[in-house]
């Protein structure tokens, strides 16, 4: 047990390393973006944030640019330290390992 | 334990935050072309300085208005190449040239740029030329040194050294053309190979 403790289930998809990765160092990314850099499909991406949105980890804001609906996102503060701690966990495992 | 698929999930996670925040598709042919086209114009301010009837420079209109005019066409030349060469790369790397990533690196590059473009022309007006070479080369540090947190880190180590050339030539307003020269002719040139050999090669 013990080590992996902190290894996040609510991480636990490509899809969602990704986003987080990219929310880790921007502080705002666009549906649009993140789309073309992960490289998935509408509706992959619209279930994998919900998904992390509930579990608060991330924040989704639906808004207007002129008069075209912009989503965007933002990691919040607990999911910025759950994914750090995340990281670290499979840091351990993998050094662990070796 | 699958340690290889999470070392994967590691290096892709990586990727991903250096890709999204960092324009990384700068050209370094294009900086040495930059370094080129400063040689050249500085050769041809030398031989236009040294022919005329007096031998430095003042805002007496004919000779000063030409300087003005090859320094235009150095910088034109220079950013025309780079955004050629940088727009040709990106594409290869199948990056965008006009994202998030590369719109932060510009305006960061721009904004201390300008800012002494600007305060030059002021001074230039007060007719104060004594210190021209020096503040291009400061603020041209310095903006380097701005943007190279959204690109390519390197960047930041020919900000510090052209800051540096430039506090030399505050100091020394003499030998201003000479370091002129060795900051944005030689120095363009050596990073310019450097990132060559380190980047566009592989």
């Amino acid at each position: 047990m013990g080590i992996i403790n902190n290894i996040n289930k609510a991480f636990d998809h490509r899809v969602r390393l990704g986003i987080m990765s990219v929310l880790m160092v921007n502080e705002y990314a666009d549906f649009k973006t993140l789309k073309e850099l992960l490289g998935v499909t509408d509706g992959n991406l619209a279930s994998h944030s919900k998904a992390l949105e509930q579990a608060e980890y991330i924040v989704i804001e639906k808004r207007f640019i002129g008069k075209k609906p912009n989503t965007r996102y933002r990691a919040t503060k607990s999911g910025k330290t759950a994914f750090k701690d995340h990281l670290n966990a499979l840091e351990q495992l993998i050094n662990r390992n070796e | 334990m699958d340690s290889k698929k999470y070392l994967e999930d590691l290096n892709e996670i990586k990727d991903l935050m250096q890709k999204s925040s960092r324009f990384i598709s700068l050209s370094g042919l294009s900086g040495i072309l930059a370094g080129v086209y400063a040689l050249i114009g500085a050769a041809i301010a030398y031989v236009v300085v040294t022919n005329s009837t007096r031998t430095y420079l003042i805002l007496d209109g004919y000779i000063f208005r030409l300087m003005l005019l090859d320094l235009f066409l150095i910088a034109f030349l220079s950013i025309g190449t780079a955004i050629f060469l940088t727009t040709r790369k990106a594409r290869k790397n199948g990056e965008k040239i006009w994202d998030t990533s590369s719109k932060r690196l510009v305006i960061n590059f721009l904004v201390p740029l300008l800012t002494g473009g600007l305060y030059i022309l002021i001074i230039l007006g007060q007719q104060k030329y004594g210190q021209t070479a020096a503040l291009m080369l400061i603020f041209y540090g310095i903006a380097l040194v701005n943007a190279s947190k959204y690109s390519i880190g390197d960047i930041r180590y020919l900000g510090y050294t052209e800051i540096f050339l430039g506090l030399i030539c505050a100091l020394f307003p003499g030998y201003g053309f000479w370091l002129w020269v060795a900051g944005f002719g030689i120095m363009h040139i050596v990073y310019g190979l450097f990132m060559y050999f380190k980047y566009d090669r592989a």
